[in-house]
């Protein structure tokens, strides 16, 4: 009994740290960024649902119109040695406009009381946007450079994002409500409705990562930047494109994790920090490729973390964490020496 | 070291020495001190990061594990803060040694994912432990004494501080001024030619590793006694963010730019924490929004850091003279001539179902040239680094004077004397020419990492120099000795692998495609050096396209098409054969 429930409790939060190790996988693998903010959209999701339960209008939608303003600066930098009218008009629309709409969208939706299901909707409008403006602001400048230095770039973003969610946020942590209340048991189980989202959830965001990988040219296009960035380039693939889907899919992933995950524990600025780490860790295991390693890895993930919680719960982050050192070592053992250029 | 610039460092020295004495606001020695063991932990991601191109995010937990074992020995077991000094640093090093072999074999960006998620655990670990105090630490750590003298205040521990900072700078500033410190500077560009001059690439890792871990666990020791008490917050994955921040700051690339870093950070930390709060009227710790920030510009606008700058106020430093060395090096015996060197023996490689080198067996004899001719993608690179062990045998064997090469790395290879040049040169741009070459004659020299760093090897190092600026005379380029190799022009720069691979003292020399890019006149003067090396008994191999400068200069000839040996004797021979001609002129001729 203790068992099954501990294992539904670590396949719910393995799911969590499966979607969040897709994201990295995904942003690694197209634009070799490893990225450590992942966690920072889950935080922010959740926190943007619970202030939504509460009627009140998220700052993570000012935020997304300050990210705007200072890409729009950018933009215009960029543009100073000349521009066409096109070009304009598109940052402009992209940068000042769109954020002010969902701006406005929030704050008229925001006091109504909306169904959750309207507001799970309206905090992944709100966060996905910032994915490309992290893109724009923080790796665009920095695209020629090493696997290195963008880690370094990531751990700057990190610390910025939560930082700001600190502002933002407070220190308080929040719990947003579930999704639906209910609760089915499976045999002596009970299984909460909110857990069937989370599965649900990511089990649909991987049938369609698949489709859009398979099916899609803008999806082969990505796979064909994250085989060859120079020779997907020569082909005519726009690989700042791809590098912008990439982003704005990893905190659309994100947002969504944090809308699922924000009622069944409580969430602080820095709580996603953590939980997108054992993201990593399972994206680790995966060797940052491969994606159904990876996914079955973040299960493994959230059934040890679960166990350990219950056996030995003051050692449970030492556990976590500490696991990758021999995922390493499996690593370093099976993978030839090999220098990365 | 100039008269000069040793006068500058003494004023430094003094300025520093003097800061205590002077009527200063308390809380700006308290900031020093920081500032000092900040510098120590960054001082060892410089190298780390900046020169040997691996990072750590984990260095704070490196500082826990140094204060840790004082505060434990010394406040339970009462044991000497000068007796701990000691066993502090080499748990440092017992803990970075597997950590280390664990990871630095490993691609680039898993060293730092993996020091972030032990960062974290340890910093838990610290938290539960009963013997370390749990999050409450252990507190009541006795002073350091020094001959009755106690450094109890902030202004006495201060020197202690930053006697280390310098010692440990210094001692940085030698590693990478030597023989090591070259291998170790090899790591960024990949570590290919430096370990087929016989540089230990893991090795050279480790010793960075180590060398970062242990001087964090110094802070961290010197950290203990100065506070009296420790907790797990300092040695938490924030901490080790911050270091890294100094180090990015600074300029990971300069010793002195990571006591630069640390001061900008923490003092634009402490300016923060004083008037943010202020503005913006609470009293979150939100200095880490501008850290943030500022990382990531500093590397969108100044990758290198801030230290450049500086260094441009400073005067430049005048390059290194050579010395001139009293004693030679010494040479290898070298086979006699016409005795059989290397012998390839049916090698194949296969990528997979495309056969590169198809059982291609041929010889090379002591003070031979052989030349290895045949259309593009014929194989010729590949057979070479069969030979050198860049890359493995599919099948076949390789022999040098009867012993079998086969499976050896290419560090193992170049002990026997065969020194090679790159196809795609190879060299570090950063690097003076002069070190480059030098680099070429690692495995002449024998100091390891301790006498280097207290710079006790500087007779071997003069000969080491003394001899690579002789090989670079003797290709041509000396009047570039002082120059960054990257300035060079590309005909040059496969000129310098020749000094370098020269400076290995070899017995064969492996060219791969030396002539191209040279001028007329180059080529007839390259020439000229390989018929004065065949006097001299070396032997050589090499890869070329230019039939005029081989036909003239080669004694043996052996061709390649699409992997298969179709021909091999003498050039005049060599030319006529029908297979040869084929496969250059298509069969028409």
């Amino acid at each position: 009994m203790i068992a099954a429930f501990l294992i539904q409790d670590g396949v719910t939060s393995g799911a969590i740290y499966a979607l969040l190790g897709l994201a990295l996988v995904l942003v690694f693998s197209v634009t070799r960024v490893i990225f450590i903010p992942q966690g920072e959209f889950v935080a922010y999701g959740a926190l943007t649902l619970a202030l939504l339960d509460d009627g009140r209008i998220p700052p993570t939608a000012s935020l997304l119109v300050c990210f705007g303003a200072i890409a729009f600066l950018l933009d215009l930098w960029g543009m100073r040695q000349g521009t066409d009218a096109r070009g304009f008009l598109r940052s402009l629309t992209l940068n000042l406009i769109l954020p002010g709409v969902i701006y406005g969208i929030a704050s008229v939706l925001a006091p109504l009381g909306l169904p959750s299901f309207a507001k799970a909707l309206l905090t992944i409008l709100i966060i996905t946007p910032m994915g490309y403006y992290i893109y724009r602001i923080a790796y665009r400048p920095l695209a020629d450079a090493s696997v290195l230095v963008l880690l370094i770039a990531s751990v700057g973003v990190h610390l910025a994002m939560m930082g700001l969610g600190l502002v933002f946020f407070g220190a308080e942590g929040l719990r947003a409500r579930p999704l639906a209340d209910a609760n089915y048991s499976v045999g002596l189980l009970p299984v909460p409705a909110q857990s069937l989202w989370i599965y649900g959830a990511t089990i649909a965001i991987i049938i369609a990562l698949y489709v859009f990988f398979e099916r899609t040219l803008l999806g082969k296009a990505l796979r064909a930047t994250a085989v060859n960035r120079l020779g997907a380039r020569l082909v005519g693939v726009r690989t700042q494109l791809t590098g912008v889907t990439a982003f704005t899919l990893a905190a659309a992933i994100g947002a969504v994790s944090g809308v699922l995950i924000g009622p069944i524990t409580t969430i602080y600025y820095d709580t996603g920090f953590l939980i997108g780490l054992k993201g990593f860790v399972a994206a680790i295991i995966g060797g940052l490729a491969s994606f159904p390693v990876t996914a079955i890895a973040a299960i493994g993930i959230g059934l040890i973390e679960s166990f350990a919680s219950f056996f030995a719960s003051s050692y449970k982050e030492v556990i976590v964490f500490g696991l990758i050192i021999p995922v390493l070592v499996w690593l370093s053992l099976s993978h030839a020496f090999h220098e990365e250029e | 070291m100039n008269l000069q610039r040793m006068l500058r460092g003494l004023v430094g020295i003094l300025v520093l020495a003097l800061v205590p004495v002077l009527p200063v606001p308390p809380f700006w020695i308290t900031l020093l001190n920081n500032i000092g063991l900040a510098s120590l932990v960054t001082i060892g991601l410089v190298l780390l990061t900046g020169v040997g191109g691996l990072t750590s995010f984990g260095q704070a937990a490196f500082c826990g594990f140094g204060a840790y074992t004082t505060a434990v020995l010394s406040t339970s077991y009462g044991i000497s803060p000068w007796l701990t000094l000691p066993l502090s640093l080499i748990v440092g090093a017992v803990i970075a040694l597997p950590l280390g072999l664990i990871t630095v074999r490993l691609s680039g960006h898993f060293l730092p994912l993996g020091t972030i998620a032990w960062g974290l655990a340890l910093y838990y670990l610290f938290g539960k432990i009963d013997l370390l105090g749990r999050y409450d630490g252990i507190s009541g750590i006795p002073p350091i004494e020094f001959a009755g003298y106690r450094f109890l205040s902030d202004g006495s521990i201060y020197y202690l501080i930053w006697f280390f900072v310098i010692a440990v700078a210094i001692g940085a500033r030698n590693l990478l001024d030597s023989r090591i410190g070259r291998g170790i500077r090899a790591l960024r560009g990949g570590g290919q030619a430096a370990e087929a001059f016989g540089v230990n690439i893991v090795r050279a890792k480790l010793t960075v590793f180590v060398f970062a871990g242990v001087v964090a666990a110094l802070s961290g020791w010197l950290y203990a006694h100065m506070q009296r008490s420790v907790n797990p917050t300092p040695f938490g994955l924030s901490m080790g963010i911050e270091y890294l921040l100094m180090a990015v700051v600074g300029g990971s690339g300069y010793v002195w730019g990571a006591i630069f870093g640390a001061s900008i950070v923490l003092v634009l930390k402490d300016l923060l924490q004083r008037f943010l709060p202020d503005i913006i009227g609470t009293t979150a710790n939100f200095e880490m929004i501008v850290f943030g920030c500022l990382l990531v510009v500093i590397l969108q606008l100044a990758r290198d850091g801030l230290w450049p700058f500086v260094l441009k106020f400073l005067p430049k430093r005048p390059p290194k003279s050579v010395p001139i060395s009293v004693q030679a090096l010494a040479r290898r015996t070298l086979a006699p001539a016409g005795s059989p060197l290397i012998k390839v023996e049916k090698v194949r490689k296969a990528f997979g179902g495309l056969v590169a080198v198809n059982d291609v067996s041929f010889e090379v004899k002591a003070g031979q040239i052989v030349g290895l001719i045949g259309p593009n993608g014929a194989g010729k690179s590949t057979t070479f680094n069969l030979i050198t062990g860049i890359a493995s045998l599919t099948g076949g064997s390789v022999s040098y004077e009867g012993k079998p090469l086969s499976g050896d790395s290419p560090r193992q290879i170049a002990r026997h004397g065969i020194a090679r040049t790159f196809q795609h040169a190879k060299i570090l741009p950063d690097m003076s020419v002069l070190e480059n070459v030098a680099l070429g004659a690692h495995l002449r020299g024998s100091a390891g990492v301790f006498r280097s760093f207290l710079r006790l090897e500087r007779g071997e190092e003069a000969t080491l120099l003394a001899e690579a600026a002789h090989q670079l005379e003797r290709v041509g380029l000396g009047s570039y000795r002082d120059r960054p190799a990257g300035d060079l022009a590309l005909g040059q720069i496969r000129i310098l692998e020749i000094a370098r691979a020269l400076a290995a003292d070899p017995a064969v020399l492996l060219l791969d495609e030396p002539a191209a890019g040279l001028r007329l006149g180059e080529k007839q003067e390259l020439a000229g050096l390989l018929r004065k090396l065949r006097e001299e008994g070396v032997s050589v191999l090499l890869v070329e396209h230019d039939m005029g400068f081989v036909m003239g200069l080669v004694d043996h000839l052996v061709v390649l098409d699409f992997g298969t040996l179709i021909a091999e004797g003498q050039p005049a021979e060599v030319r006529k054969h029908p297979a040869v001609v084929t496969a250059y002129l298509g069969g028409v001729a």
